[in-house]
């Protein structure tokens, strides 16, 4: 008799500690490729990214709407010298091994993702100092007034200070040392999941940080992700239909409706932060590839106009992304600051006037150019070059097409070797001076490092520098406005289309899209 | 016999230095591996800086000498990818692979002959002509095709296999083996199938095509009119004779199973060094894929020379030729 009362004491007890802990609940997903390295300022590169924000915090974040929100930092503003900020730090904040979060963890984190091995250091060129002022309050000091800080630190993990001296990893990994350093697969985070188990590029497995900040905060109703990579298109949308998966990061485009169609699963969409354009080179005297000798049809804005208006960007949209794109007039999607939704107005496609215009800029009879594209980096990348080449073809301008793989075309058009070129472009900061400084700035060692037209123009320059350093958010917002007309006046480049995003799931999760493509698991919800 | 041995082994290390060498010389056209390595933040100044350090300027025959010379001292550098040493990384996923090839080999050889045998034995046999033409689908479908058919009828309809990965592993010292658990037995039906499916109706024809010859040659006869049983006539008189191009075949058969293994892996998701090299071909990951197929030439390699030495035991006429020549 004692003994049952006290199994059922035994039992009543533990049934309330059930209660207690969260649920326990095993979540397995897929993506085609795996993140590179556990160290968080290695690589500068989405997958591992998404892997890292799972096992450590930035000061900073873009939450499920996009805005910039608190997480290791609970404030953070412009001290009276304005190139200084000041980050105010969450107290009581633990590391996966116990060790406490302090200013000194940051200021060692954003130093060591400065080091000339971090590929993060790109991010932080403004940065000139980092000091602790007290144990939560670090302060960042700039090489002039610098408005945007806080949104290049959306992907800039902390680390511990003290776990990365122990193991000899305070500074990231240098390819030509040739040997693997601790951190590349162990990680020691203050993350809402924490490593128990990392074969890179078979399985990685993470289990819920019982003790993070977090909880109460967010639902954090997984306690564990277990995550495998499937290349193969056709096998990773049958591991979502068989079940042996619960989410995928990138259904293939074409499996869309199939996966949506099947029963107990979902897809959910949403708008990325990318978007789709050609590029043309306009500032050679001659192309390379065209039969215009002696003259660059491409300089002449009547003909980048012809081919504007050419281009039925709502035929791509229904054909080739079959309805998974959102028809673009500017470079920069609707959550970007600087948008415009008139000069994001598609232009109305008239091959008429497209052929008037080319024969007014002295090509009656078209000229020929080829186009370089991947196949293998964005949605249908090949396809839509394809559909493009057929377009221009109605107008005169014979396109050749040369469909490659990302390691060759990115490789050859920053060093500006091409004509006629697609590209995508993401904007990470959600500010359009990033997409200024890097596709419309000239290009020089400094700026326009991915604008291989050539399109060069003193004044915009101007204005686009000015942009760092102006703090006066209606001035900033003037001058932006100004070298988004210019910009789009000039037809400086074809924009084609935003992305969409996709993400395929089991129906009983509750997980919407988050524009990053990042999935932060600790906002996934299980629908009860 | 020794010397043979020896010669062979030093026409390898040629064959391996040569497969280095145009491996050396393709790599170009795969591109540049700095833009997957730096974010698109990185400037001209800084991707040129890791070039440089990555030694990717220098020509290609001094990138081959750099090679050749770590390789002889048996450091393959680093991965591009994954910052973890080339050696380790392939050390991990050997063993996915050689299993892998393993099972489809030995399946494929068994099933083979079996039933080649029996389609030869019963010619005109109703089952006979159903595997014959069911034979047909293993010569003619490509392997890729074979696997996404597999896996969209026992993994998404059925339910009943995998449709990646190599389910639960258990290590042994280095070597992990999938054989051990459920999950990994389970996991290793559909690639296997799918791997060795061409190579088992391949020696399937084979030997009921030599067993049919064999059948009808003099010494057979002969044995009938001694009044050997049916079993005795088939299986040690037909059968051995059968096996000299059997052997020749499935040797070469098994370095294809292997190098073939990349597409099989890509579309399992079957962790070994196939899937390993078609990530770092996408990434341009130049230790990985160098060290690949140096390993890939050993293999075939080091096949053809058991082969060479299986024909000495299986054909007595070769060891009496060899010794009569003296050398």
């Amino acid at each position: 008799m004692k003994m049952t009362r006290l199994a059922a004491a035994i039992a009543l007890a533990s049934s309330a500690l059930l209660a207690s802990t969260a649920s326990a609940e095993t979540f397995r997903w897929s993506s085609a490729g795996d993140g590179l390295t556990l160290d968080p300022h290695a690589q500068n590169e989405g997958p591992t990214h998404n892997m890292n924000h799972q096992i450590f915090d930035t000061l900073v974040y873009r939450d499920q709407e996009m805005r910039l929100t608190p997480r290791l930092a609970t404030e953070w503003y412009v001290t009276d010298d304005p190139t200084v900020w000041e980050f105010k730090l969450r107290q009581g904040v633990k590391y996966h091994n116990g060790n406490p979060f302090n200013a000194d963890d940051v200021v060692f984190s954003i130093m060591r993702a400065k080091h000339e091995n971090a590929d993060m250091k790109g991010l932080l060129t403004s940065v000139v100092e980092a000091t602790k002022v007290d144990d939560y309050t670090v302060r960042l000091r700039t090489d002039g007034p610098n408005p945007l800080l806080p949104n290049n630190l959306t992907n800039l993990f902390m680390m511990d200070k003290e776990w990365a001296e122990e193991h000899n990893v305070t500074v990231p990994q240098n390819y030509s040392t040739g040997e693997e350093t601790f951190a590349v697969r162990n990680a020691n985070g203050t993350g809402p999941f924490r490593v128990v188990h990392r074969e890179p590029d078979i399985r990685t497995e993470l289990v819920r940080n019982d003790e993070y900040w977090g909880i109460g905060h967010y639902p954090m109703e997984i306690s564990r992700i277990i995550y495998t990579p499937i290349a193969s298109t056709a096998t990773r949308a049958a591991a979502l239909l068989s079940g042996e998966i619960d989410f995928l990061l990138d259904p293939p485009v074409q499996d869309l409706e199939r996966l949506n169609n099947a029963p107990g699963l979902t897809v959910r969409s949403g708008p990325e932060n990318r978007t789709i354009f050609l590029g043309m080179q306009q500032s050679w005297p001659e192309l390379k590839t065209s039969d215009v000798k002696g003259a660059n049809p491409f300089a002449d804005v009547r003909v980048r106009e012809a081919m504007n208006i050419a281009i039925n960007r709502d035929a791509i949209n229904r054909v080739v992304m079959r309805g998974q794109s959102v028809s673009a007039g500017m470079i920069a999607p609707p959550f970007v600051d600087g948008y415009d939704a008139a000069l994001d107005e598609v232009p109305a496609v008239d091959v008429n006037r497209a052929k008037a215009l080319l024969a007014e800029a002295g090509y009656p009879d078209g000229f020929s150019v080829t186009l370089h594209c991947t196949n293998d980096r964005y949605i249908n990348d090949e396809a839509i070059c394809q559909a493009v080449t057929g377009m221009l073809g109605q107008i005169g301008v014979r396109v050749r097409l040369d469909a490659r793989t990302r390691s060759i075309h990115f490789a050859e058009l920053p060093r500006g070797e091409l004509d006629f070129y697609l590209l995508g472009w993401g904007v990470p900061p959600l500010d359009s001076h990033y997409v200024f400084h890097y596709l419309y700035e000239t290009k020089t060692d400094v700026g326009g490092a991915w604008n291989a037209t050539g399109y060069s123009n003193p004044h915009i320059d101007a204005l686009i520098q000015g942009l760092t350093s102006e703090t006066d958010l209606e001035k900033r917002s003037g001058m932006m406005s100004e070298i988004w007309n210019e910009v789009h006046e000039q037809v400086v480049y074809l924009p084609l289309h935003h992305q969409m995003l996709n993400w395929a799931m089991k129906d009983n999760i509750d997980f919407p899209v988050q524009s990053e493509n990042t999935p932060y698991f600790k906002y996934l919800k299980y629908k009860k | 016999m020794i010397a043979f041995i020896i010669r062979r082994l030093l026409q390898s290390v040629l064959v391996m230095l040569a497969v280095a060498l145009v491996a050396f010389g393709l790599f170009r056209f795969i591109g540049d591996p700095i833009n997957n390595m730096v974010g698109q933040e990185a400037t001209m100044i800084e991707r040129e800086q890791l070039r440089e350090q990555l030694g990717l300027n220098d020509p290609i025959f001094i990138q081959y000498f750099r090679f050749v010379g770590n390789a002889a001292r048996g450091e393959f550098g680093i991965s591009y990818r994954m910052a973890r040493p080339v050696a380790d990384i392939i050390a991990e996923r050997l063993p996915a692979t050689l299993e892998l090839a393993i099972i489809s080999g030995t399946a494929a050889l068994v099933f083979g002959i079996g039933l080649g045998v029996y389609t030869a034995l019963r010619r005109d046999g109703w089952l006979s002509h159903f595997i014959m033409s069911s034979s047909l689908i293993g010569v003619s479908l490509p392997t890729f095709l074979i696997g996404i058919l597999l896996i969209y009828l026992f993994s998404v309809y059925l339910q009943i296999l995998p449709a990646f990965g190599r389910g639960e592993v258990v290590q042994l010292g280095w070597w992990s083996t999938g054989l051990l658990t459920s999950s990994g037995l389970k996991s290793l039906i559909m690639p296997a199938i799918t791997l060795g499916l061409y190579q088992l109706t391949l020696i399937m024809r084979l030997v009921r095509a030599e067993m049919l010859e064999v059948l009808r040659t003099d010494y057979i006869k002969f044995a009938r009119a001694r009044g050997l049983s049916n079993r005795a006539i088939h299986f040690s008189h037909a059968l051995k004779n059968t096996l000299l191009p059997v052997i020749t075949i499935a040797g070469l058969q098994i370095g294809s199973i292997v190098a073939f293994a990349i597409i099989t892996e890509t579309v399992f998701q079957w962790p070994g060094v196939g899937l390993l090299f078609i990530t770092a071909i996408q990434f341009v990951d130049i230790p990985i894929m160098s060290a690949y197929l140096v390993l890939i030439s050993l293999i075939f390699v080091v096949i053809n020379l058991v082969v060479d030495l299986l024909y000495f035991a299986v054909d007595p006429r070769l060891r009496v030729k060899r010794s009569g020549k003296g050398h």
